[in-house]
């Protein structure tokens, strides 16, 4: 039988598990691994800092639903993850990083580049291993790969001692058998199940609040059924955007802190959240004292932890979304609730309070104005992919989702920087999509160096930077709470000069700061298919997102627009600001 | 504060107690007992951590997603089995010795070491009892004291 070095398994055993495509960068203790990817089918994608790596990893993930891989060294390599791993942990994002580690009779004794890799990301990871045997090295990547891709999922990180890349074993092909305590519940009890079907049955106003873990588990098709035949509206958090189609007349859209003032409203007055895929975050919920405090809740996850985390369920549900949303489609039997005068009632504020701004003729360029405009020229297929802040709240309420996975963005962890890496990591795995990312200029300084990747791996990712030149959202908190203080949030318009930046980085840039220049200016930009295009919006500082709730406040309180602030905030002080 | 104690089964693999601990703490829980030690089951160990946490139950739920957790059981305080070890060192002179001993002996310790200026007694029993007999040998100076974490087991129901 041959013998394989470690470094050639762990190159073997993800062709085997159908790894086709890696993000990394090489380094000292890992680059035993780096030798046998040099005659591997694997494409390697060489990022410029182990952060974008772990982005692009899971901007493949996101867009396909399927494992992203990022490799990186020991030391600041595997430090360089941490950011990407909470991230993917956050937003429930299946990777696995695999890094280098000193030699085992080093470790422990403060080798050059190393760093208690097992211990820094245990918090930041579903699981992860340090290999001890050259011989586990298939079954433990096996493993790695089933944990981070069923139940709820996320990253796993395998740490390698450069001396086991470099020994010898035998390949025995791995087999996931015995993991005693790793067994996610995945059917639901159809206890639980006739539970939640009686409260429907007896709900006036009853809401779908879902969320990324519809997307996880490819269930919107199902997801459609049981909103459609049974009319109940549907909110879709910042996660679950495209999991219902915007546009539909049952589709809310997102609520929450910046949530459109339906959809947020429609929770605080519902008698029943049927809650399946979501956490009850924070950004949903603001103090949970106030949230829906007349719905009972039916609250299905996959993760038992979540169940009764932030809100006491009447109905717990574990399971598999798609599952669940089967099991409650069956049980109901087409029933149908009457649900006529609840939706009347939820358009009457849709009428009241839609979303607005104002883009003058001549004025300064307003992000949802770009937003609907870019939107006329593009397809539906489109995969979006966002920085973290206020564009990221524009995009999640003017753009008009109508399929899963064509919205990537950084939910939990909030990440600025996520964007542009992320759009890499999408277009490597649907070459033949548009994967346009829109960005803040804030976001895209923090990573802005994977434009080189793109340039130079041939990844023609399109790019908006919303320049403000401001970090926005900050900046807007300290206009609402900090008496317009703006403290250490100016970024400047005109540094770096973007269009220069992207052409020395080898992409083509384009500049806008009117609105007769977007149409013709970005049609040039979708044409051009042989190098990545950055196009820079320049954009009003003033222009705030609203919607908003103010963090720790009461949904009841929506600011909706720059006329509401005063009357909301003054009525009274608002808390963890 | 009502004492919750947790049993806790897990494979016997490097790193588990840390994660165990650092579940815990991470929500500013703080553990009052640990500890851990093999099973009749090769590749398993058990811990039984008593704490006076109030959210236990989300802990227990953070706990269980770890991958190397296989069970976890609550014990009721009232049906539990509990017992600790102790090995305590106590300042000695001529005219205390036998008193000393004589204390520790009523208390059920067993003497594992005596010397001219001290002696070392061995006691096991509840949280409570360890805590009288420290108390008890507390007047004679207590030079030394290590107590090896409750540990518990559901009673037999009958």
């Amino acid at each position: 039988m041959d013998r394989l070095t470690g470094a050639q398994l762990v190159i073997r055993t993800l062709e085997y598990m159908g790894v086709s495509t890696v993000f990394g960068l090489p380094g000292g203790a890992i680059l035993p691994a780096y030798d046998p990817i040099y005659d591997s089918p694997i494409r390697h994608i060489l990022a410029r800092h182990e952060q974008g790596a772990g982005h692009m990893a899971e901007g493949y993930a996101q867009s396909t639903g399927e494992l992203g891989v990022v490799i990186a060294t020991s030391g600041p390599g595997s430090t360089n993850l941490v950011t990407p791993l909470n991230n993917a942990l956050m937003d429930s994002t299946p990777i696995l990083a695999i890094t280098g580690q000193v030699a085992s009779h080093a470790i422990g004794n403060d080798a050059f580049q190393e760093a208690f890799t097992t211990g820094i990301t245990m918090a930041a990871t579903k699981h992860n291993y340090l290999v001890a045997d050259v011989s586990e090295i298939p079954q433990i990547l096996l493993e790695a790969k089933y944990i981070a891709t069923t139940g709820r999922p996320g990253p796993v990180l395998v740490d390698i001692p450069k001396d086991i890349l470099n020994e010898e074993s035998e390949w025995i092909e791995p087999t996931i058998s015995d993991m005693p305590g790793y067994k996610p519940t995945t059917i639901p009890n159809p206890k639980s199940i006739s539970q939640g079907v009686d409260l429907i049955k007896k709900s006036k106003k009853p809401i779908l609040y879902i969320g990324g873990g519809v997307i996880n588990s490819k269930s919107n098709k199902e997801m459609y059924e049981l909103a459609t035949s049974t009319k109940i509206p549907v909110v879709t958090t910042l996660m679950g955007r495209g999991s219902f189609p915007d546009g539909h007349e049952l589709s809310l859209g997102m609520p929450g802190m910046h949530g459109n003032y339906s959809a947020t409203t429609s929770l605080q007055k519902s008698d029943l959240l049927i809650a399946i895929g979501v956490r009850f975050d924070d950004r949903v919920t603001a103090n949970p004292d106030y949230f829906a405090q007349n719905a009972k809740v039916i609250h299905a996850d996959i993760d038992p932890a979540e169940i009764g985390k932030v809100r006491e369920p009447d109905v717990p549900i574990v399971g598999d979304a798609k599952n669940v949303i089967v099991d409650l489609t069956n049980a109901l039997e087409g029933y149908e609730c009457d649900t006529k005068e609840w939706l009347e009632e939820i358009n009457s504020w849709q009428k009241k309070y839609p979303l607005s701004y104002e883009q003058e003729k001549k004025g300064p360029l307003k992000t949802p104005y770009i937003l609907e405009e870019i939107q006329k020229l593009v397809d539906e297929d489109t995969i979006i992919v966002s920085g973290v802040g206020q564009h990221q709240m524009w995009i999640s309420l003017y753009w008009k989702f109508t399929k899963p996975n064509t919205w990537l963005n950084s939910g939990g962890a909030g990440t600025m920087g996520y964007a542009l890496p992320a759009a890499l990591g999408a277009k490597m795995a649907f070459p033949d999509k548009l994967v346009l990312a829109l960005d803040g200029d804030g976001c895209f300084q923090m990573t802005c160096q994977e434009l080189i990747t793109a340039a130079t791996e041939d990844i023609p990712i399109k790019i908006v930077v919303f320049n403000n030149g401001n970090y926005g959202m900050v900046r807007q908190w300290q206009k609402l709470f900090y008496n317009n203080r703006f403290s250490a949030t100016e970024l400047t318009h005109d540094t770096p000069n973007y269009v220069k930046l992207a052409e020395s980085m080898g992409a083509v840039g384009h500049r806008i700061t009117t609105s007769d220049e977007i149409e013709s200016t970005f049609k040039d930009a979708l044409k051009e298919n042989s190098k990545p295009v950055l196009i820079e919006f320049v954009i009003d500082p003033e222009e705030m997102v609203f919607p908003m709730v103010p963090a720790g406040g009461n949904n009841d309180d929506v600011i909706v627009n720059e006329e509401a602030v005063d009357a909301i905030l003054n009525k009274d002080a608002t808390e963890e600001i | 504060m009502k004492e919750r104690i947790l049993s806790i089964l897990v494979e016997d693999k490097p790193g588990v107690l840390a994660r165990v601990s650092s579940t815990i703490s991470r929500r500013g829980f703080n553990i009052k007992s640990l500890s851990v030690g093999p099973t009749s089951v090769d590749g398993r160990s058990k811990m039984t951590i008593v704490t006076d946490a109030d959210a236990v139950e989300q802990v227990k739920k953070q706990l269980n997603k770890l991958i190397n957790i296989i069970k976890i059981i609550e014990f009721e305080p009232d049906s539990t089995l509990e017992t600790e070890v102790m090995l305590i060192k106590v300042s000695t002179t001529r005219d205390t010795q036998t008193p000393v001993i004589e204390k520790a002996t009523m208390s059920n310790a067993r003497s594992v070491d005596v010397g001219t200026n001290s002696a070392i007694f061995e006691i096991t029993g509840n949280s409570v009892e360890l805590d009288k007999f420290e108390e008890l040998m507390k007047p004679y100076g207590i030079i030394d004291m290590v107590r090896g974490g409750r540990i518990a087991m559901q009673g037999i129901q009958s």
